[in-house]
């Protein structure tokens, strides 16, 4: 990444949108504190007191982060726990049911279907509520349905005040959520605006 | 405190995860088995030379073990690229190595006991005189083992031929482990057994050193 100068306020939902290799993947592992940048800086900011907060943000990838050897309960359990989720068994719960696979808590990972696994990948990155989400091409691997209930849960995220910054191909019901698009050539950024033609432009330019 | 809760939540999963496919006990255990009675079968050794040499050959094999065993450890966390949700849950990356050093030293360990007493009758060793220093070397020998292979496995995991950097990296390493657990196994199976305290010492000095070390710096091998 070169010339990556970024703020970012609360609430905002940024898509991040460019070719394959332009760098959103790594700037989203940048933000998500995963890749060590070897210059510049990242900070997060709580809104009320603005002193840096020490949330961990969520994060969603391309891959699941999620073991395809436990059931999808023990996988949320796992990670509540060691996030220090107040009431774990009830939170897994919960996020189980919100994604639509309560009625699979007990099946391991493995069994899963592409979808099914995105969907448990979700709920993972929205175990300890983060104030900041970042999502690496959310929608992989949906079905239709699966895009729309996606939708859904962002649109109720940015609603209760979560950041969401995510990369997308294409327009979609779920970048259509965005407040804000961010266009990356070559690991630097090429437009970013907030404004309604801009914006669609820059959604518009993640189907080249 | 977050240190020790998410430690025992790991190891937790480890133990789940190893329980249920049983991968990496089932192969050491193979592994070791074979190594004890194929050099059983082939040299047909008397008692003093199973007293000495016996306690070599059975290192050497839990070592071998053990690079299959350390193999695997951080290798499996790259399939689903769950070392990085693991990275953004735990307060203290410490807390993942924590908890792949002591499942590592527990497998070893177990495998370790069930394989001494089918040694003991193939060699015609005696093992129960001094059982418990006997456990104390196993214990020792295996913690650092498991040390330095969990800390050379998450570098390893991230290198090319990775298959082959482990037991590169591992078995130079460790050679002084097998020497001074060597030494302390032939003085507790001798006619006479006694214990080699500069051997026990030495354990204690290189578990304690590169535990140190793991914590020190570890946060850095699981770096991207």
């Amino acid at each position: 990444m070169r010339r990556v100068t970024l703020e970012i306020a609360p609430g905002e939902c940024v898509v991040l949108a460019g070719r394959n290799g332009s760098g959103k993947t790594t700037l989203l592992r940048i933000a998500a504190q995963l890749v060590r940048p070897s210059a510049g800086k990242l900070s997060f900011y709580s809104a009320a007191a603005g002193e840096p907060a020490v949330e961990r943000p969520g994060y969603v990838a391309h891959a699941t982060m999620v073991y395809d050897e436990l059931t999808a309960e023990e996988n949320l359990l796992l990670f509540a726990r060691l996030q220090q989720v107040t009431a774990p068994e009830a939170r897994a719960e919960a996020l189980l049911r919100e994604v639509g696979l309560f009625e699979r808590k007990d099946s391991v990972v493995r069994t899963f279907s592409r979808g099914m696994r995105q969907r448990i990948a979700i709920a993972r990155a929205l175990l300890h509520t983060p104030a900041v989400l970042l999502l690496d091409e959310p929608s992989t691997g949906l079905d239709p349905l699966g895009v729309s209930w996606l939708a859904g849960a962002l649109r109720n995220l940015r609603e209760a005040g979560c950041t969401i910054v995510m990369s997308v191909h294409g327009e979609s019901e779920v970048s259509a959520l965005a407040t804000r698009g961010v266009r990356l050539d070559a690991g630097g950024v090429m437009a970013d605006t907030k404004t309604g033609a801009k914006l669609q432009s820059i959604l518009h330019f993640g189907n080249n | 405190m977050s240190l020790a809760s998410n430690t025992a939540v790991l190891l937790g999963k480890e133990l789940r995860t190893e329980f249920r496919s049983r991968e990496l006990l089932t192969t050491t255990v193979v592994f070791i088995l074979m190594v004890v009675v194929l050099f059983s079968f082939t040299f047909d050794p008397t008692s003093g030379e199973s007293r000495r040499f016996g306690p070599g050959l059975l290192w050497l094999s839990f070592l071998f073990a053990a690079s299959l065993m350390l193999q695997p450890c951080f290798l499996r966390e790259q399939n689903s690229d769950t070392l990085s949700s693991l990275r953004l849950a735990v307060s203290d990356p410490f807390a993942i190595f924590l908890a792949k050093l002591c499942a590592n030293t527990l497998f070893l360990l177990l495998t370790e006991l069930l394989m001494l007493p089918i040694f003991a009758i193939l060699y015609n060793v005696p093992i129960l005189q001094e059982l418990h220093w006997l456990i104390l070397v196993l214990f020792l020998g295996s913690l650092g083992v498991s040390i330095a292979g969990t800390a050379l496995s998450a570098i390893s995991a991230q290198a090319r031929m990775r298959e082959l950097l482990l037991p590169l990296l591992l078995l130079p390493l460790l050679t002084p482990v097998l020497v001074a657990s060597t030494q302390v196994t032939v003085g507790l199976m001798d006619q006479s057994p006694y214990v080699e305290w500069k051997g026990i010492g030495f354990l204690a000095i290189f578990d304690l050193v590169f535990l140190t070390a793991l914590w020190l710096f570890g946060e850095y091998l699981l770096e991207e």
